[in-house]
């Protein structure tokens, strides 16, 4: 009797399981009746989450496109309020540019000319000092310092990139200058044979070369602190590969390290050039300003940038000048916009491979 | 039984005694050129700094920190006992630096969720992120010279004030905050996505509550980095925010003084003259003092800045990696 029972109620147990079953499969189909289900079914809950998250979604789209029009914008309002100095009467804006270039220029070619050349020279002259220091400082922190240096090391390249450009401007003017003279000067004896460092040397060096070494001083920690970081992903297995084979260490840097690091260095130096090419204060506080085409880099009142032009001229300048400026400010953006886009175009390609 | 193998003659490739030492040398060589280079470019870096503490110190007092510059003549002694402050530049700096922040912060961060989130490798997110990087190109004064414009043309000629200073600031700033959020949301593994959305929670609410969330650290030390970054631009708030002695709490409405620009005006002062009879309290080379010790006073907020972005970094990414 036990027995039975004990299997009857077994029995009865499977159809009830199976029930519920069937049930808990059916309800989400037909919709069950009872509070519990409709937990599950989303149907309620849905449109307001929904709408939520176009809203977010709608959002997240409009600052990306966001980032599209401000660039435009850019563009836009620099054209909008320089385009009164291409449109003005053409005694109006010679006038203005003559005043504003001291009596030199009368259009804007001229004026802008001497402006860009000054800034891609100095620019670049910047690069040229700065790129070999960088270099090595960078191999010094992957290949030669310790472990525990090379972060506190890494600390100060970031440091150094982080200090305000009008205190460097502060530095360089008041410091760095007054202390570069005899340096300067023993360059234009003894090198001035070359048309580039022809004397006098001027006193204070308030010139081209100064205003290179600054810049370069300010662009450096951007190329070391972007080499640094490839320097350190150059496969470990390349450099074992070749110390194994025999390379001492600056061969094996060279077999692996530079090669591997080509293209990221080429891009780390053009966004530096970026840097450079747009730097104010820094040029403004230590260049001695002039409107010339002159390769003499040691004599004073030779050239002058297009950003330091601006803000020095900026507050002087009536409403036709501030346009003329703004003019020579699209001309410095189109500039620093072919050559950072020239710069991650090379990472890109580097980073492909 | 044993054949006779060929042996190869290696002393045949064996390398000359003198190629060998040629070889050591240059690498020592290299080594002393790469420390050389090393040693050269911390010397910039070691003159400024003691320059700045050195010369900054003089002038860097109380008295300095919470006076203005107005009722400052010449070289004399103010009536607080100072010779005139940056009180006025500091809250300049603070409220323009915060007016960017609250420009920048959101927009930036939006825009790294759109990246990374929703349209990852499509063309138009590639666009935008190329468009990013190019844009953290821009030259601080273009960024000047378009907050100028901007506001001149909408709100007419003349305008000057904190906010147009910070609109200049925020285009330096969302590059930055736009880059550094990309590459923290990019490190928040796909796993706790996917885990969010089999639970049935919605995109925008995994957004929020689930990446956000885990990338929060990075995110917080990247806008910290952005910050640091521009609280020390000069050019571009020169000709938006303008100059002035007193304090100006409004953001909105006149002028405002930054730090970076109050260094920059003492220092094309350089120097007062003191008349004869001014007497022992006059200073005729106070401007230049002035200025290096608000430099000093900016390379603190910077490097304290950094210092505190680096420190968050760091603390949690130690948290994410385990």
């Amino acid at each position: 009797m036990a027995n039975i029972s004990e299997t009857s109620g077994v029995g009865q147990v499977v159809p009830a399981v199976a029930g519920q079953v069937s049930a808990t499969l059916g309800a989400p189909v037909g919709g069950g009746p009872d509070g519990r289900r409709d937990d599950l079914d989303f149907s309620n809950a849905k449109p307001s989450k929904h709408s939520q998250d176009k809203i977010f979604h709608a959002v997240a789209v409009g600052c990306g496109a966001l980032i599209l029009v401000s660039l435009g914008a850019v563009v836009l309002f620099l054209l909008l309020r320089a385009w009164p100095i291409f449109a003005g009467p053409q005694a109006k804006t010679s006038a203005v540019f003559a005043s504003l270039s001291g009596g030199k220029a009368h259009g804007f070619w001229q004026y802008v000319g001497p402006l860009v050349f000054g800034t891609v020279v100095i620019a670049t002259l910047a690069l040229a000092i700065a790129f070999f220091v960088a270099v090595g400082v960078a191999l010094f922190i992957t290949f030669y310092a310790r472990k525990r240096i090379q972060t506190v090391l890494n600390y100060v390249v970031d440091l150094l990139a982080a200090i305000p450009s009008v205190i460097y401007g502060l530095w360089g003017a008041l410091v760095l200058v007054p202390a570069t003279y005899p340096f300067w000067n023993w360059v234009s004896v003894h090198l001035g044979w070359i048309p580039l460092f022809a004397g006098p040397a001027a006193n204070p060096p308030r010139t081209v070369a100064s205003a290179a070494v600054i810049l370069a001083i300010m662009i450096m920690p951007i190329i070391t602190s972007m080499t640094r970081d490839i320097f350190a992903a150059t496969p470990r297995l390349n450099q074992e590969a070749a110390l194994a084979l025999g390379a001492t260490k600056w061969e094996m840097i060279k077999l692996t390290a530079l090669p591997f690091a080509k293209s990221g260095m080429v891009s780390a130096s053009m966004l530096a050039l970026g840097r450079a090419l747009g730097e104010t204060m820094a040029v403004m506080m230590v260049l001695s300003p002039g409107m010339t085409y002159s390769w003499h880099w040691l004599q004073a009142s030779k050239s002058q940038t297009i950003a330091a032009n601006i803000a020095a001229q900026y507050p002087e300048a009536d409403s036709l000048g501030v346009s003329a400026l703004i003019a020579t400010g699209l001309v410095l953006f189109v500039i620093t916009f072919v050559v950072n886009l020239l710069a991650r175009r090379i990472t890109r390609k580097g980073g492909a491979q | 039984m044993k054949t006779a193998r060929p042996t190869p003659d290696f002393s045949r490739f064996k390398p000359s005694e003198a190629l060998l030492k040629q070889r050591e040398w240059k690498s020592r060589i290299m080594a002393g050129v790469i420390g050389l280079a090393f040693v050269v470019a911390m010397i910039p870096l070691i003159s400024l700094l003691w320059t700045t503490i050195a010369r900054g110190v003089k002038r860097l007092n109380l008295n300095f920190l919470a006076f203005n510059m107005s009722g400052v003549i010449g070289g004399m002694p103010t009536p607080s006992g100072g010779h005139g402050g940056i009180e006025h530049a500091i809250i300049g700096t603070l409220e323009v630096t915060l007016g960017a922040m609250l420009i920048s912060v959101p927009v930036g961060l939006m825009c790294a969720i759109y990246l990374t989130e929703y349209a990852r490798g499509s063309k138009f997110a590639k666009a935008i992120s190329l468009l990013v990087n190019v844009m953290s190109g821009i030259p601080s004064i273009v960024a000047g010279l378009f907050a100028f414009s901007l506001f001149a043309i909408l709100m007419g000629p003349g305008v000057s004030n904190g906010f147009e200073g910070s609109v200049a600031l925020s285009i330096l700033m969302i590059p930055t905050v736009v880059n550094s959020s990309v590459e923290m949301l990019r490190i928040v593994p796909d796993d706790l996505r996917e885990a969010s959305y089999a639970l049935g929670v919605t995109k925008s609410r995994t957004i929020v509550k689930v990446v956000l969330r885990t990338a929060l650290p990075g995110i917080v030390s990247g806008v910290i980095l952005a910050i640091a970054r521009v609280i020390g631009e000069t050019a571009p708030l020169l000709m938006t925010a303008g100059f002035i002695v007193t304090t100006n709490w409004n953001l909105f409405s006149g002028q405002m003084t930054t730090l970076p620009v109050f260094v920059y005006q003492e220092y094309s002062k350089m120097s007062v003259t003191c008349p004869p009879n001014a007497g022992t309290g006059c200073v005729a080379s106070i401007p230049s003092e002035r200025s290096w010790a608000a430099a000093l006073v900016l390379i603190a907020i910077v490097l304290v800045l950094n210092l505190i972005g680096r420190l968050v970094q760091r603390l949690f990414s130690v948290e994410a990696s385990r």
